[in-house]
């Protein structure tokens, strides 16, 4: 028995209808978002990279200038040394930062009592706002009045400006960056050794390894691909690093230069200077120095990290 | 990782060593804001406040719009959590459940912009917001945040990781597509949903740049650079400066008591599936 032709006809009509009525309803779905991402994310990135080959006077017209702020950014001594002191940052607060996140993770995972209190005090500088960090820190270093001079005295140990004199002032403030970043890859990595299968421990135990054989032998290979996550992300939020510096080396500060990074750089020239073009050009340099570090661990990884 | 008794007690001295640098700066900054200016500087110092003077937060409401800044915040951050949460959940429903032409291309858009460092986005989003004659107003303050392609991911995932019946089932009862969004699927995203609140409330208390960049007046920005006026207006006033301190951080950390457990194992979530 076969369906009468135009019955067939009126069936797939229906469903087509169905169907794009279906899509219909996934468009309306997604579509307030999509508008907002494209007005506010997508054409501005295209603009910045536009922008950067523009200079743009303070009534923020542009004119097209070609590689002119690509030249003078690479010839700029300010761009180099904050690109050296953000490459400072980086290599100095993220392997420390991970080193004492991996232990107190570390010694988290073990039999212990109060477990979940730990966590949660460790993890508490990581919600509260860097403005507030930063000026709390400001005054604990305070040269004068500051309560780490103070308890350094105790110790015979002279006060120092801690954080306007500039042969300290950097280091101060990635003391600061260790400190408010620990908690979160610390619970990352808390989390990937509770995913170890204990069986691998018990093995381990009856063949008379040690707590810190165990570590090594077990916990830390098996750790790879966190760590990797971790090392990834600590490095691009390294790159980033703004509120600490701005809140902690004020604008007037004979500590400024020696603690300028490639993003106060960009905010001065863009917000400070009027220079949006030059600021537009330090973004995309950021944006591909990222990009490449990005791509570079992706492929050193398959050299470390064991996925089983 | 089993311990035995005397290395048991090993760790609780070290956690506690490293408990002791964690938690001093809050302890500080509460202190602190309770003492006299006097008693601020002194030294050898005073830790412990005589009496709890309250000189610190009178002068910061009396002398600064700090009330004014305070609602900012408040208003910025619901706002920003509840347009989240609205347009993240209808898209990421959307891109985790439906099938649609263009699906895949678009979803890639997110991502791309999901990878781009924030900051480049800055310049244009500032002369936008110029030519909308929108500087120095709340709305200046959450406009770009309230579309967040972090979030629309994160709810895919979790629409995605829901059962298939339950969809089959709710058109078998008769449910349209919205019926079956708002009535079926978006209850059980629920712990997906509290993460996504979680994160965005945590991000839109304490944002900094972008309230600096687009609002200069003081009684129209938001906590974080409200602080960094605070700081260039009494340079050497301690006490003022650590009551604004704690008054921003308050609200947030009571929050994350609260939601400890959410706040930690979104975290650690977003870790182990990244």
């Amino acid at each position: 028995m076969s369906i009468p032709n135009g019955q067939a006809q009126g069936l797939v009509r229906q469903k087509n209808k169905a169907k794009y009525r279906g899509w219909l309803c996934a468009y309306l779905f997604i579509a307030p978002l999509m508008i907002g991402l494209i007005v506010f994310y997508i054409i501005p990135f295209i603009q910045s990279v536009l922008y950067s080959f523009t200079d743009i006077d303070s009534f923020n017209n542009a004119t097209f200038i070609g590689m002119a702020n690509y030249q003078k950014m690479f010839t700029d001594p300010d761009m180099w040394r904050s690109l050296g002191n953000t490459l400072l940052w980086v290599v100095i607060t993220v392997p420390i930062g991970i080193l004492l996140s991996l232990i107190v993770a570390a010694l988290l995972n073990t039999n212990i009592k109060g477990k979940s209190a730990y966590r949660t005090l460790y993890f508490l500088p990581v919600v509260t706002m860097p403005a507030a960090i930063a000026m709390v820190w400001k005054w604990i270093f305070n040269g004068q009045f500051g309560i780490l001079n103070q308890f350094l005295a105790l110790f015979g140990i002279p006060a120092h400006n801690w954080i306007t004199d500039p042969k300290y002032a950097f280091w101060m403030v990635m003391i600061v960056g260790i400190w408010s970043a620990m908690g979160y890859n610390m619970v990352i990595l808390l989390a990937g050794m509770q995913g170890i299968s204990g069986s691998y421990y018990e093995v381990a135990s009856i063949e008379g390894a040690n707590p810190f054989q165990q570590f090594f032998k077990v916990t830390l290979p098996l750790l790879t691909p966190t760590l990797f996550f971790v090392l990834l992300t600590s490095i691009i939020s390294g790159f980033q690093v703004f509120d600490i510096i701005y809140m902690m080396i004020g604008k007037g500060s004979p500590a400024y230069e020696s603690t300028q990074t490639i993003l106060m750089l960009y905010y001065r020239n863009a917000f400070d200077y009027s220079n949006k073009g030059y600021a537009s050009a330090v973004a995309v340099f950021l944006f591909l120095i990222i990009l490449v570090i990005t791509a570079v661990q992706m492929k050193l990884q398959k050299k470390w990290v064991n996925y089983d | 990782m089993k311990l035995r008794k005397r290395g048991r007690i090993v760790v609780h001295i070290i956690l506690l060593l490293g408990l002791i640098i964690v938690v001093f700066p809050f302890i500080w900054m509460l202190l602190t804001s309770f003492k006299t200016h006097a008693e601020a500087v002194q030294v050898p110092p005073c830790i412990f406040p005589k009496h709890l003077n309250l000189e610190g937060y009178t002068k910061i409401f009396t002398e600064l719009p700090f009330l004014q800044v305070y609602c900012n915040t408040i208003i910025s951050t619901i706002v920003t959590v509840v347009a989240q949460v609205v347009l993240c959940s209808m898209a990421g429903y959307a891109f985790g459940r439906l099938e649609f032409p263009g699906k895949n291309v678009i979803f890639l858009l997110i991502l791309s912009v999901l990878m781009v460092p924030g900051q480049i986005f800055l310049v244009p989003q500032y002369l936008i917001i110029m030519h909308m004659g929108l500087l120095d107003t709340i709305a200046a303050l959450f406009l770009p945040n309230l579309f967040s392609a972090f979030g629309t991911f994160l709810l895919r995932q979790f629409f995605m990781s829901l059962p298939k019946e339950l969809e089959e089932a709710a058109v078998l009862d008769g449910c349209n597509q919205f019926q079956t969004f708002g009535k079926i699927m978006l209850p059980l995203a629920k712990p997906g949903i509290v993460s996504l609140v979680i994160f965005t409330a945590k991000f839109a208390w304490n944002d900094f740049m972008w309230p600096l960049i687009v609002n200069t007046s003081l009684d129209k920005t938001i906590l974080g650079p409200a602080l960094s006026a605070l700081q260039g207006q009494y340079t050497n006033d301690y006490t003022g400066q650590m009551a604004g301190a704690v008054l921003s951080v308050i609200p947030i950390v009571i929050l994350f008591f609260i939601f400890q457990k959410q706040f930690i194992e979104g975290v650690a979530q977003a870790g182990i599936k990244g």
